[in-house]
């Protein structure tokens, strides 16, 4: 079966909150409307199109446009040698969704990542807490409105940090018709 | 040759299941023991917060990011290939691979990665395999030394100085590399490099034996890896573990097989694969895999063709010094990729390679322009560890060494 | 019994040094400097290379790597220091005895290197004293090789006698 047909099979399935497959570099994406039936959805693709393999789940903040975040997924079938990708947007008031660990055991580690960089519950996780940063950070670092030198915080006897001062380098690029001293902010030492 | 004895060892995942039936009634308060972040055996800065009954383990909680340098967020920050540095940081054990993984992500983005003159696609190849053994005689040497066998850490690193001294002619530096640039290289082979690489072939090739002797017949090796951490084929793909440790489980499934990238379909080379899943089935496969690379680096010597290493597209590669200096189009070409770097479309692409540690997948979500606005690392590293909770428990203590080594992770790859 | 011999005795002649206490436990020290390989990231692979067989670390008497504190006397950072890692390479820096160095190796360990970020300590010196800093991203091995020797020299002018004050201050030796 091609990736088109299983998505297909996807769509006629769940006709009422998919889109249609977008094609592009030869992969295929289906938009899922309705964030609450993710895991229902998974659990089709799982059972009845062999999906069997989750390759990677991940978190997008969009910014400023609604809704803020996106979920991606990323399935394969190790039968039909396909790749599939499922997308859902939770917006920022909800910022919860169904997990998918009772489809997939993989999905723990990499729901509780994208609790831990962008704040997104996973609603059922057995085990959500933030895995790469320390339990009690105040922060969720992959948000956009955070700031890459990160910001101030303080645990006692568990960690702290600091803002990291930039100067010295183009640790920071934004690309655009700005001159390099905008492209590049550097923090300067006062002079 | 005289025949060799068939050695009966039995499955010690048995044995230490007698000894919990013995212990039963002694059992009592259970112990909380703390494993890393600093420990020989953790490869690193994992930490396992065990809790043990007896010297059996019945909980076990791996708790990681104690190398978490936030690469996702810097990704976010630079043009792609201001990010390729980072790439070598990730699993430092074979920087090569993930410099060329990335490398193909982002060509796939701007739709490139078929026009690659045959030369660059060679030379990656190259690199991978070259990356694989370097990575899996250090992993192998770690994971021997682990369950007490020193030298064959000596010799396995006697064999990637070798590397280290090809990889250093070749980029530079020893092995954070940066070897790759979006659409190509940053610089063709140098003079008298592929005999350099022929000779080492023939080097490496006995060394792989000599390691063989030392271990896979080795009674106190079989018996502290066999039959211990037996991961069967459901969880291997429930888990979503990738690379050798997903081969261990009887699964045939090799991305440069399945989805073949550069020029794997053109080349000649068998996929290892185990039958039962438990650390020495691990352990062959490794081996096995190390005597295919260098089967495909002779062939890759054998056939690697002449011509550019670099697209010829002046919006994607750097033009050369001297054109930039005399040509307008140039000079524009390259102030425009310094300041803004490659145009990429909005899209989004995942690419996946087979690392040595497993699958090495970057995801790009772009909104056009220079910068991506999101990338992932998908590394193998942290999701080959996420088995660890559901596996060590009803293990001994000391098979925890035996399953980490098996298991060859890097740190650097799995928190990023 | 005969007690002549307490002067010059031509039969020993070659077989006994003279010098200070001072000198001598700093040669002691100096020649066998037992490494706490804090090995963190890349560099620690570097650090690994050090002690094989082609550098052989155990020409400075430093192959001893002991990965408990208690039997060390310098910590060898190699790699970046996150702040979720910082505690921990604290308290074990805390945990070894006293005589103790450290050596930040790498870009990383010494500055926070190329990772400015939001999860990365900028430098091991904000939680340590360092004795010697390495450049490099990685260092080569024989780069810490070399910061070994650095030590090496910077221990063996250090006071070892408790008062701390040299030999000659105190009135001790005459010339």
């Amino acid at each position: 079966m091609t990736a088109k047909q299983l998505a297909k099979k996807i769509q006629s399935q769940f006709k009422e909150i998919t889109s249609d497959p977008v094609e592009f570099r030869d992969e295929l994406t289906i938009d899922i409307a309705d964030a609450k039936q993710i895991s229902v959805v998974c659990h089709f693709a799982k059972e009845h199109l062999d999906f069997d393999y989750l390759v990677d789940l991940c978190s997008i903040d969009n910014d400023d446009e609604t809704p803020r975040w996106t979920v991606v997924y990323h399935i394969y079938s190790y039968k039909h040698f396909k790749h599939l990708r499922l997308k859902v947007h939770v917006s920022e008031e909800d910022s919860k969704l169904p997990t998918v660990t009772n489809v997939w055991r993989t999905a723990n580690w990499h729901e509780r990542e994208v609790f831990d960089m962008m704040g997104i519950d996973f609603i059922g996780h057995p085990d959500l807490r933030r895995i790469l940063m320390w339990e009690g950070y105040p922060y969720h670092p992959l948000r956009k409105d955070f700031p890459l030198a990160g910001k101030s915080s303080d645990m006692p006897d568990v960690a702290f940090t600091d803002p990291v001062p930039l100067e010295g380098g183009p640790f920071v690029t934004s690309p655009g018709n700005k001159d390099s001293a905008d492209r590049e902010p550097r923090v300067r030492n006062p002079e | 040759m005289a025949e060799l004895k068939n050695i009966e060892i039995s499955d010690s995942a048995v044995r230490s299941a007698e000894a919990l039936d013995e212990l039963q009634d002694l059992q009592g308060e259970k112990m909380t023991l703390n494993m890393g972040p600093s420990h020989p055996a953790t490869h690193g800065v994992l930490r396992l917060s065990l809790e043990l009954d007896g010297e059996i383990i019945s909980k076990a909680d791996p708790e990681i990011g104690y190398l978490h340098r936030g690469d996702e967020k810097i990704a976010e920050n630079m043009t792609y290939n201001q990010f390729i540095p980072y790439t070598d940081r990730l699993d430092y054990l074979a920087p090569l691979a993930n410099n060329v993984a990335y490398a193909l992500a982002v060509e796939k983005l701007l739709g490139v990665d078929d026009k690659l003159p045959e030369r660059c696609k060679f030379i990656r190849v190259i690199c991978c395999e070259l990356a694989r053994v370097s990575a899996h005689l250090l992993g192998l040497g770690a994971f021997a030394m682990d369950v007490g066998a020193l030298t064959v850490f000596l010799h396995t690193f006697n064999e990637r100085e070798k590397i280290y001294n090809l990889i250093e002619a070749l980029t530079g530096a020893r092995f954070t590399t940066t070897y790759t640039r979006i659409g190509g290289l940053s610089r063709d082979l140098p003079e008298g490099w592929t005999e350099e690489l022929s000779k080492f072939t023939k080097e490496v090739s006995e060394a792989i034996e000599e390691a063989d002797k030392l271990l896979t017949r080795n009674k106190i090796f079989i018996d502290r890896t066999k039959g211990v951490g037996v991961i069967t084929r459901e969880e291997a793909i429930d888990f979503g573990l990738t690379g050798p440790n997903l081969r261990g489980s009887n699964i045939e499934y090799d991305l440069r097989k399945a989805h073949p990238y550069l020029v794997y379909d053109q080349l000649d080379f068998d996929i290892p694969y185990g039958e039962v899943g438990d650390c020495y089935d691990r352990y062959l496969i490794r081996m096995e895999e190390m005597r295919q690379s260098v089967r495909i680096l002779d062939q890759c010597i054998a056939k690697l063709p002449n011509g550019p290493v670099n697209l010829d597209d002046g919006k994607i590669v750097m033009p050369h010094k001297q054109k930039v200096l005399s040509s307008m189009e140039e000079l524009i070409h390259q102030f425009m990729l310094v300041t803004q770097g490659q145009n990429a479309p909005a899209g989004e692409v995942y690419f996946g390679a087979e690392n040595p540690k497993g699958e090495l997948g970057f995801y790009i979500f772009s909104k056009g322009g220079g910068v991506p606005h999101r990338m992932k690392i998908r590394a193998p590293s942290f999701v080959n560890l996420s088995i660890l909770s559901h596996k060590l428990p009803g293990h001994m203590m000391s098979d925890i060494v035996a399953i980490l080594g098996s298991l060859d992770f890097v740190m650097g790859e799995c928190d990023r | 019994m005969n007690t002549t011999e307490i002067g010059y005795n031509s039969k020993i002649e070659g077989n006994v040094v003279h010098t200070r206490i001072d000198n001598a436990v700093s040669w002691f020290r100096k020649n066998s400097i037992w490494p706490m390989p804090m090995g963190l990231a890349c560099c620690g692979i570097e650090l690994m290379a050090a002690g094989a067989s082609r550098y052989d670390i155990s020409r400075f008497g430093s192959e001893v790597m002991r990965f408990s504190p208690r039997q060390s006397d310098v910590m060898i950072v190699a790699g970046t220091v996150t702040y979720k890692m910082a505690i921990a390479v604290r308290r074990i820096y805390e945990q070894m005895p006293e005589p103790k160095w450290v050596i930040a190796m790498g870009a990383c360990a010494s500055s926070g290197g190329m990772y400015r970020s939001y999860a990365t300590l900028q430098g091991v010196d904000r939680i340590l004293p360092v004795d010697v800093y390495v450049s490099g991203c990685p260092p080569r091995p024989e780069a810490l090789l070399e910061a070994l020797m650095k030590l090496q020299d910077k221990i063996s002018k250090e006071l070892h006698i408790k008062d701390k004050k040299p030999a000659r201050d105190r009135g001790l030796v005459l010339s």
